[in-house]
Formats: C-alpha cells, sequence, structure tokens
C-alpha cells in the first residue's frame, strides 16, 4: 500500500497553455466572472483535493486579483484550502497579513499563501517606485516580508478579545503585541488591526527553482513546490529542503484517454500559439492512469505531494477529478473524503502555539 | 414623483456608538456577523453595504484604547467574500489613498467589480499621521497638507487606469490594450493595467471629507459624499454647499449624492423610544468612556477624576496632542479653552456630572421614535434638500438593523419613496449613476 499523497491543482486563467483560451470549447468572456471561478473551485472540491493555487501576477497578463478571487469562492465551497498568490515586492506586508488572516475567518481556517517575487522590470513600472533588487538582496527582503507577516497574525493572542462588562475591557490589552520589526528593507511596529487567524498561521507555501529560493523556503515557507526533471533530480532537490514538512512537485499536465490523444491536444493548442509550450515544470502528457504512475514512481525520492498545473481549464482539472483521483484511491494513494475542515488539517499541521503568548508564572 | 431615497447600512465601527456589551452582540469579526447585516440589507433592498477602515489601533495615553470595539477584518477580502452571499446589494469600502499605491488598488476594486457583477464602491480616505506610518514600509512620508493632493492625483491614476482597458475578450485579444503613462507630483508610472474593463467602468467613488478642501474633493471627483449633517438646517446647508460646487467641475446636481450618516433608536410610542434611546447613551459612554472623551479635550490623563463628580477646574493643555492617536475625532476641538470653559458652564447649570456631560455633548441618535415617526423625519429631510438619503449606523452587531428593515422600510415604501424592488444588478443603477465612458 502506497503512502497517501497530497494533491493540489493550480489554477490560471484558461489553463496554463498560453493558448488554451483560444479553444472552441473555452469561454475566454467568462474567465472575470465568479462562476467561472467557482465552478472550477468546486470541482477542484469535489475530487477531494488539497487545495487549489490561484496565480496572480502584476504584469502584462490579464488577471483577477487573487485574494479575492479565493475570498468570493470561499463561502461557497466548505473543505478546500484557498491559496492565492500574493506578491511581496511592491506591496505591504501589513495589508498582506490582514487579507489573509481575513481569507481564514471568511473561509474558516481554509486559508494559504503563495508568496510571488516580482522581478520583472515592467511590474516595478507599474508601481513606479523602485528598481528591481538583486537576487539575494530580493529573496532577503522577501524573508523579511513572510516574517512580518507571520509575526503580525501572532500580534493578538487567541483569548485577547474578553468583552468584561465589569471593567468594560473589550480586550485584554497585555494579549494585544507590538511587533518592533525593524529590518534593512522597512520596519512595521503592529499590532494587526485583524486579530489572529482561526488556524494561527495559514500555511505559507512557495515555488523555488535554485539555491537561493530553496534557502528562502526552507526559512519561511511551510511547503515548497520545486520543479524536478524526474525522479534522480527530484531526490537530490529534496535533500536541499527536506527541513520542511512538505515539498510538492508542479507538473503541467495533459490528460485524455489515451497517450496519443493528449499529445495531440498539447500539439494542437502549440499550433495556435505558434510555438511549443514549454514551461519551468515537467510537462505530463498522457492517461489518468500514466498520471498515477508517474506521481506514485516520483514519490518515491521523497515528495510528498504535487501541485498539478492543467494544460485546459476545465478539461483537464476534471480529468484530474474524474480520472486520476479514482485511479489514485483505487491503489490506496489518496483520501476518499476530507478528514479535517482546515488547510493545516489536510497537510497534517498543527495550529502553532503564539509566539508573543507568554505562559503565567508557576506559582 | 418624490425625490427617491437612498439608504446604506454601515457595518458597526470600532467606536463607542456600537455597543458590545449588548447581550445581543456578536462578533465583530466572524463572517457570519458580515453576511447577517448584509442579507438584511438586501432584504430590505439596500443601496448598499458599507466597511470602514482604520489602519492602526487607537491608543490613549500610550495604551492601546481597550473600552470600544477593537479589531476588523481586511475591507477588500471581505467585500468579495461578501459578493457570493447577496447578489444586488453595492459593497462599499474605504481603502486608503496614502498607504497604497494606484495600481494595485484599482485591480483590487476592477477586481471586485468583476467579482460581484457591478456592486464595487471605493471610499476614498487620505491620512498622513506617522503614527499610522509606522506600520507601513514608508513610514508617514505625507505632509498634512499634501494628503488632498495625493488623494486627487491618485483617484485621477486610478480613473485613468479603469478607462484604459477594454471587455475582456477585447483585452485578450489586443495585447496592446489597457497601455497607459501617468505622471504627475506623486505618481510616475507606465506600462499595462491587467485587469479587463469591469461592469461598472469603474467603482462607484465615495468620499467623507468635511474641510473646504474635502467638499472640493467631492465634488470634483465622487459619486456619492458622507457627511456628519444630520439635522434639518445644518443637512440643507451643507447638501446646497456641495451641490453647489459641481457646476465648476461641469457636473449636474443628480450627479453627486449626498449621504448623511445617521443612527436611529426605535419604539412602539415616542416615549418608549426616547426612553430606549436615553438607556443606549448610558451603554455607550459608560463613566470609564466618560473620562477618556474628556482626556481628549483636555489633554490630560485624567483617570483619577470620579465620572459621576464635576468636571476639572483644571485647564486643558494646549500643548501638541500626546494623549490620544489614531482616531479621527481627535482633536478637532480648535480651542480647547473656551470649549472646556463652555462645558463646565454647562455642566454647573444643568447640575451634570462629568459622565452626564459627556452623553449630553457627544453625539445623539438622529432619529429617535416610532417607525411611523421615524420614516416622516427622514422623508422629509430628503424631500426638503437636507439630504439625499442615510447611510444607517446601527448600534447592535450585527442585528441591529432587522427592527428599521422590518418596519421602518415598508412604511418608505408605501410611501412611494424607497424601491421595492431594485431595478437593475449594479450599485450604480441604484444610485442612478451613469456608467463612465
Amino acid at each position: 500500500m502506497a503512502q497517501p499523497l497530497h494533491l493540489a491543482v493550480a489554477l490560471d486563467g484558461a489553463g496554463w497553455h498560453p493558448a488554451a483560451w483560444r479553444t472552441a470549447e473555452a469561454r475566454p468572456a467568462e474567465l472575470f466572472t465568479a462562476g467561472y471561478w467557482a465552478d472550477l473551485v468546486r470541482e477542484a472540491e469535489s475530487g477531494t483535493l488539497d487545495f487549489v493555487t490561484i496565480e496572480d501576477s502584476f504584469g502584462r497578463e490579464a488577471r483577477l486579483d487573487a485574494v479575492l478571487i479565493a475570498a468570493r469562492v470561499a463561502p461557497l465551497t466548505s473543505r478546500i484550502g484557498l491559496v492565492p498568490t500574493a506578491t511581496v515586492t511592491h506591496t505591504e506586508p501589513f495589508h498582506i497579513s490582514k487579507a489573509l488572516a481575513t481569507l481564514d475567518y471568511v473561509s474558516t481556517g481554509r486559508a494559504g499563501w503563495r508568496v510571488q517575487l516580482s522581478a520583472r522590470p515592467e511590474e516595478a513600472a507599474h508601481f513606479g517606485r523602485r528598481a528591481v533588487p538583486g537576487i539575494q538582496e530580493h529573496f532577503d527582503e522577501a524573508a523579511d516580508f513572510v516574517e512580518v507577516v507571520r509575526r503580525l497574525w501572532d500580534s493578538w493572542e487567541d483569548d485577547a478579545e474578553i468583552r468584561d462588562a465589569a471593567t468594560g475591557r473589550f480586550i485584554d490589552r497585555e494579549k494585544l503585541h507590538y511587533i518592533d520589526f525593524d529590518g534593512k528593507y522597512f520596519s512595521v511596529k503592529g499590532p494587526s488591526i485583524t486579530p489572529r487567524p482561526p488556524q494561527g498561521q495559514p500555511p505559507v507555501t512557495a515555488l523555488a527553482h535554485a539555491d537561493i529560493p530553496y534557502a528562502f523556503a526552507t526559512g519561511s515557507a511551510d511547503l515548497v513546490y520545486v520543479t524536478p526533471a524526474g525522479v534522480d533530480d527530484a531526490r537530490q532537490i529534496v535533500a536541499k529542503v527536506s527541513s520542511l514538512p512538505h515539498v510538492f512537485a508542479d507538473l503541467v499536465v495533459f490528460l485524455e484517454d489515451s497517450e496519443q490523444a493528449a499529445r495531440d491536444a498539447k500539439a494542437r493548442l502549440d499550433e495556435l500559439a505558434g510555438s511549443p509550450y514549454t514551461s519551468d515544470a515537467s510537462i505530463f502528457t498522457g492517461t489518468p492512469s500514466q498520471l498515477a504512475d508517474l506521481l506514485l514512481t516520483w514519490q518515491e525520492a521523497g515528495l510528498t505531494g504535487f501541485r498539478l498545473r492543467p494544460g485546459r481549464l476545465p478539461a483537464d482539472l476534471e480529468a484530474i477529478t474524474r480520472g486520476l483521483v479514482p485511479e489514485l484511491r483505487q491503489r490506496g494513494a489518496f483520501r476518499k473524503e476530507y478528514e479535517a475542515s482546515t488547510l493545516r488539517g489536510l497537510l497534517g499541521l498543527t495550529r502553532p502555539a503564539n509566539r508573543y503568548r507568554q505562559e503565567a508564572p508557576v506559582a | 414623483m418624490p425625490k427617491q431615497i437612498h439608504l446604506a447600512a454601515h457595518f458597526p465601527g470600532v467606536n463607542n456608538t456600537t455597543v458590545w456589551s449588548d447581550p445581543e452582540a456578536g462578533s465583530h469579526i466572524e463572517f457570519s456577523s458580515f453576511v447577517k447585516l448584509a442579507q438584511t440589507a438586501e432584504r430590505a433592498k439596500f443601496d448598499f453595504f458599507f466597511l470602514a477602515e482604520g489602519l492602526r489601533l487607537r491608543e490613549q495615553g500610550g495604551q492601546i484604547y481597550d473600552l470600544d470595539v477593537v479589531g476588523r477584518p481586511d475591507t477588500f477580502t471581505v467585500l468579495a467574500a461578501l459578493a457570493a452571499v447577496t447578489t444586488h446589494l453595492g459593497l462599499a469600502g474605504t481603502i486608503n489613498s496614502t498607504f497604497n499605491e494606484p495600481y494595485e488598488v484599482a485591480r483590487q476594486f476592477a477586481s471586485l467589480d468583476h467579482l460581484s457583477d457591478g456592486r464595487a464602491a471605493w471610499n476614498v480616505v487620505t491620512s498622513w499621521d506617522a503614527f499610522t506610518g509606522e506600520n507601513f514600509r514608508r513610514g508617514g512620508f505625507l505632509a498634512e497638507q499634501d494628503r488632498y493632493s495625493r488623494a486627487t492625483q491618485f483617484l485621477e491614476t486610478a480613473k485613468e487606469l479603469f478607462a484604459s482597458v477594454p471587455a475582456p475578450e477585447d483585452f485578450l485579444r489586443d495585447p496592446a490594450a489597457g497601455t497607459f503613462a501617468h505622471k504627475d507630483d506623486h505618481f510616475d508610472i507606465a506600462g499595462r493595467f491587467n485587469v479587463p474593463r469591469s461592469p461598472q467602468g469603474r467603482p462607484v467613488i465615495l468620499q467623507a471629507g468635511d474641510s473646504d478642501a474635502g467638499r472640493e474633493f467631492a465634488a470634483a471627483t465622487a459619486d456619492a459624499i458622507f457627511s456628519r449633517h444630520g439635522t434639518l438646517a445644518e443637512g440643507q446647508a451643507f447638501y446646497a454647499d456641495v451641490k453647489g460646487r459641481l457646476p465648476r467641475y461641469g457636473r449636474e446636481r443628480d450627479e453627486l449624492l449626498v449621504l448623511p450618516a445617521a443612527t436611529f433608536v426605535l419604539g412602539d410610542t415616542e416615549n418608549e423610544a426616547q426612553e430606549k434611546a436615553r438607556i443606549v447613551r448610558r451603554q455607550q459612554v459608560s463613566g470609564a468612556t466618560a473620562i477618556k472623551f474628556l482626556e481628549q479635550l483636555w489633554n490630560r490623563d485624567l483617570s483619577s477624576y470620579d465620572p459621576d463628580g464635576p468636571l476639572p477646574s483644571v485647564d486643558p493643555d494646549v500643548s501638541d496632542n500626546h494623549i490620544a492617536r489614531g482616531r479621527a475625532s481627535v482633536r478637532m476641538h480648535r480651542d480647547p479653552i473656551a470649549v472646556a470653559t463652555e462645558w463646565r458652564a454647562r455642566a454647573e447649570a444643568e447640575k451634570l456630572s462629568i459622565r452626564e456631560l459627556i452623553i449630553e455633548v457627544t453625539g445623539r441618535q438622529n432619529f429617535i421614535g416610532t417607525p411611523d415617526s421615524v420614516a416622516t423625519s427622514i422623508n422629509e429631510l430628503v424631500q426638503a434638500d437636507a439630504s439625499d438619503g442615510f447611510i444607517l449606523v446601527p448600534h447592535v452587531t450585527p442585528g441591529g438593523l432587522d427592527e428599521f428593515a422590518g418596519k421602518v422600510v415598508p412604511l418608505l415604501q408605501e410611501r412611494g419613496v424607497f424601491r421595492t424592488d431594485y431595478e437593475g444588478p449594479t450599485l450604480r443603477d441604484h444610485l442612478g449613476l451613469r456608467v463612465p465612458e
């Protein structure tokens, strides 16, 4: 019997293939409606997936704000984790912290965060505040950003709200904490305006392809997405990030009933795009059963799960939930129903203690 | 046809108007409280739901202020989630123009407008204080006198971004769509705005400034202005003033709505309503709260004073404010010694303790009465051009609007001055505003 896998799906536009929106089945006008996103996330939830990520960027590609998409679908779903991308380069840690804490409230404990750095000059020009920093400095700043977000999440102890009628106090201010972060790139006083989120610390995730980002991920995240070329490569990468509770491999997937049909489907899209699709992640074309074989082989490298990037939406998402998931369940490698109601719970992470909590002194 | 009334529901705020000690009072953070108030407002066919924001917890005497509700969620995130549990109600939120950047905020509002099918509204506020700035990268970078110029250019920039993009399919097909370049005193940005045109073209713009600069900003740029002037005379003066500024910007009278914030207490008889209002006022102004209010004028530690005793004989400290920080009303008294003298005289003449005096001089409820008399008052104020409607502020979360929705709204509908159903899907439809070019 295989070890159970964790499975996530990365949602982006009409799918990860740049020509996906041009196909006959695509409905490009609907990409910016709530109904489109709600349908996708409900489909993912029907397959008991751990979570969905939602791509975002300040670049030129058309996208809605990912945190707001996640918030919009939260009340329409009940179990699946919601992990929007939020960029740290041009934004305020104070805003991102309370936005994700609030996503955790509106989803009753299902929020996560995919941390993204923005290195493109075109994105910097949309803000006009700064040049793109050097890579080491950029990741150092990102680590400070995540530290501030995490401190702000802890800046209220869980029982800070007391509503004590006798003294007229709504909060016990001894249980609110200034975070007093004073770093090289910015300083933030705190506390947050938003109380500690239901999960305490929503899971922080990051995509990494090289040593500097691996170090960032192991220092700042709970889960890292990596892009191995094969099982041996996966083993080498896992060794570098093994201190993390979760290492997921990213794969772009085109799924059909036969291997040939999957290849043909991708080739048709390549033709529409005018060039073959390439990706930072490995590209899989084949049947759900073949994909199950591959995932279970790669799992032996020490991966705890996979984040699948559907080449086409909703087609490849449906092939995951209706083809791959039953296949994995049959092999005892994937849950048959949700076993927890929070994202941390699904990932087997306990609710962390608050860093500012001081235990009462023993008399 | 009589003038139609516009109504909005203000989620109770982090100030002493909100009575958290009421046995019915619920959470200010759990999403269920927001759902409850929003759905009540939508059943009553309100124009919009409104969520305020403050970016630093208030402090007094160097400590976090603990007597009122403390803590609130992120504005955008709550509004996006509320879009899932409502279908017509406008979703309005305060977003600061000082501690944000136009490209990001414009993306968030355009996204909210898409995700709500055209129901987003933005209350543009400015702040400049270094106290709030301590929570942000740039700190307190903006001088007080520059706040409206930044807010104006921030909003102009955002409007330029909203206007730069075509509808989704055209956006996808044309890689050059949405390109912009903007340069002014505060912003120098260029590129491509990456959210296609949203259902309302841009969110409805709200503004709440009361100063001359604030009124001018609203007249130039806003679709609706909040105010504190809920009485007939003050309301009419404010209404005439801001509407009179519109022609300067080539705008018609109905392109800027005037919506004062208003509280209310209902009873089965006038006497019962008055008695309930008195009890609510005492809940809102406890002895401890009265001392804190007094400290804000006196600018001194008055914690040793008895709230049921007389006012301090010592005069206010007129040096720099060092008592209360992070609240909008701080130091609105321009001449503290004169106000203190007036308060002492009044307390002596009417034999009022500190607490009784504060109850008298701080905000009273706007509408107190039976459902019938309150409906009449609201309608008279609107028909007399003291306002175009009201932003109602319940004092209990989240059920504080139930009675108004159930008893006053039907009377306004019977009188033909409030909609019995929504006529269109977007907030612009409810407010009678055109979609911008």
